[in-house]
């Protein structure tokens, strides 16, 4: 397929399978190895040194770079038409390893206020340690982030379709106000997969993700990923020196000037990931590998299953309302039907009669669904994040995110739809007869 | 402007065919891209002669540095050029002049002009891309960084030069 004159890109199911995963020249393995090694052999002294430079392309030692960690960065940069990617050990060290590259002390950026919950704590809090500074904003009007915007902001953040569910954020306005303060638009894409949405196409700079959830798809590997678009101006402004200066930690090296369009990847792999060391271990990229493969089948399960669960609880007596995207209801449909064509995603949210204790209760009762903190598995999960996920956050917080205390999330997996219908009837009919005597 | 658009095809066949490229702009200072772009060069099996005025008789990587295209006593398959794109027409001018084949100009530059000078004598050119990079991204070293190749391919060997 590669010696043609056709510049048409392959199709989105052939990248998932074959991006990143030739055959292996030495042995001629077809599916791509675990290579389980910390270290790889320098050919000579001078070779070595060439690749400590980064003057040539190769493996030293796996905290920086390992073979099916690179397989799977190039699968995930193929899936959301970037450049490039770095991955990393979850995706709370991909937020990590983004801003260590954008941001100095006393810089900040702008957040969306509707994102998973322990985003808001690692920003809140970790990153201040560092002298990071965040500040959300309601991103039901795009304005707001302009509005938040001032002289030391490095980025704006948002989750696309956004956690704990149903709300989908209006990119485009989003990414043309980032563009006009020449910083980078960073969203997380974790909830609805390059299949579902490539926030590239609608303007995005960078790219994160819970690798963990849909990509992996199988509740059995945590990793992240910050994927570039190669398109964004570095050298525009003077706010991004650790791009466009000689690096001290690099003898001087200038990563933008050297690397170019994946000079981001290069500057995140060569000393964020190297001084803070989050790895990817090379099982659980395989295994993300492995995921990703079947991740166009699986997510059209997942939106089958989600939009029956979604419209059976909207018609339960139980049910206080439902916030899926997929539903008339929903004032994010049109939304919806621009950024997330195919369909919004399998995690949403609804409200029980009877609020906080009827919300435990049925977490409690189901027998099916399993009561856990992930999303995004084969297996569908439940849980009431006023009492876990969103925990750390003030009552206003979690009002605020959509986690307030009535909430349940739901993360639609793949089993026969009846099977879960079924489950979440008898799950809902115990908590709201309990709560109602 | 137009998009460019180079086939891998047309890439591959370059970067195996040819073997002596005059790099003009190759840089002494280890950290410059043209340095770091000689050196895997010359690692891929690629002669690279350094062309650049203000360090003309100075050795770089086991080449003596000349000062001008004409200075160079071999023949030469490919121009490597590392210069801003309003300098390019003089340089290819002399590339035609010594009978280059191909004629290479960096990420970045750029002149459309020139272009159809070189093509009208009946030389390749390519704009806007690193030979290092493309050698790297077709032979599947690129991928090594997690960086997207778009190469798709289910066949073993990549390799490009014998």
């Amino acid at each position: 397929m590669t010696d043609n004159n056709d510049p048409r890109p392959p199709g989105f199911e052939t990248l998932a399978i074959h991006a990143g995963a030739a055959p292996d020249e030495k042995t001629g393995a077809r599916n791509v190895p675990i290579y389980q090694t910390t270290a790889y052999v320098f050919d000579d002294a001078d070779h070595a040194a060439s690749l400590f430079n980064l003057q040539t392309f190769g493996y030293i030692y796996s905290r920086l770079t390992n073979p099916t960690v690179s397989a799977l960065e190039e699968k995930v940069a193929a899936l959301e038409n970037g450049r490039a990617a770095v991955a990393c050990s979850t995706g709370h060290a991909a937020q990590m390893l983004a801003m260590y590259v954008l941001m100095n002390p006393g810089d900040n950026f702008v957040a969306s206020r509707n994102l998973y919950g322990g985003s808001i704590t690692q920003f809140s809090h970790a990153f201040k340690k560092f002298g990071w500074n965040v500040n959300f904003v309601d991103p039901a009007d795009p304005e707001n982030f302009r509005d938040a915007i001032d002289e030391n902001t490095k980025a704006i953040f948002l989750e696309v379709l956004a956690n704990p569910g149903g709300i989908i954020i209006d990119l485009e306005p989003v990414a043309a106000i980032a563009r006009d303060a020449g910083i980078p638009l960073i969203v997380d894409n974790t909830m609805a997969t390059p299949y579902l949405c490539r926030p590239f196409d609608w303007g995005a700079d960078l790219i994160t993700h819970s690798m963990t959830k849909f990509l992996g798809g199988h509740g059995t590997s945590m990793g992240g990923i910050v994927v570039e678009s190669g398109k964004f101006d570095w050298a525009q402004n003077d706010k991004f020196p650790s791009m466009t200066e000689p690096d001290p930690a690099y003898h001087g090296l200038t990563f933008y000037e050297t690397f170019g369009d994946f000079g981001f990847s290069t500057k995140a792999k060569a000393v964020a990931l190297r001084d803070l060391g989050p790895t990817l271990a090379p099982q659980n990229a395989f295994n993300i590998i492995t995921g990703i493969e079947s991740l166009p089948v699986r997510m059209d399960r997942h939106l089958q299953n989600a939009q029956a669960v979604a419209e059976f609880l909207e018609g339960h007596p139980a049910v206080a309302w439902v916030s899926y995207a997929g539903l008339k209801s929903s004032p994010y449909r049109e939304l919806a039907q621009k950024y997330l064509p195919k369909g919004p995603g399998s995690v949403f949210t609804f409200g029980v009669k009877g609020g906080y204790e009827a919300g435990v209760k049925v977490v409690e009762s189901v027998e099916l669904l399993s009561h856990l903190a992930n999303l995004g598995d084969t297996r569908s999960l439940i849980i009431h994040p006023a009492s876990t996920t969103h925990r750390q956050l003030t009552e206003d917080q979690q009002i605020a995110s959509g986690a307030g205390p009535d909430v349940i999330r739901i993360s639609v997996g793949l089993e026969t739809i009846d099977d879960l219908l079924a489950d979440l009837d008898q799950a809902l009919g115990y908590a709201t007869a309990k709560a109602g005597d | 402007m137009s998009e460019l658009y180079y086939p891998d095809w047309q890439i591959r066949r370059i970067l195996r065919d040819v073997n002596t490229v005059a790099m003009v702009g190759a840089s002494t200072n280890w950290n410059r891209p043209s340095y770091f772009a000689m050196k895997y060069m010359q690692d891929k099996g690629f002669r690279v002669i350094p062309v650049n005025p203000g360090s003309a008789g100075q050795t770089l990587l086991g080449e003596e540095v000349v000062a001008s295209l004409k200075d160079i006593t071999v023949p030469v398959d490919m121009v490597d050029i590392f210069q801003r794109s309003e300098r390019v027409p003089p340089v290819v001018d002399e590339a035609i002049e010594i009978g280059a084949k191909v004629i290479w100009m960096q990420l970045t530059v750029r002149h459309d002009e020139a272009a159809k000078k070189a093509e009208d004598a009946g030389l390749t050119v390519i704009m806007d891309r690193c030979p290092k990079i493309e050698f790297a991204r077709l032979s599947g070293e690129l991928g090594w960084s997690g960086i997207n190749t778009k190469v798709i391919t289910s066949r073993r060997s990549r390799q490009i030069r014998a």
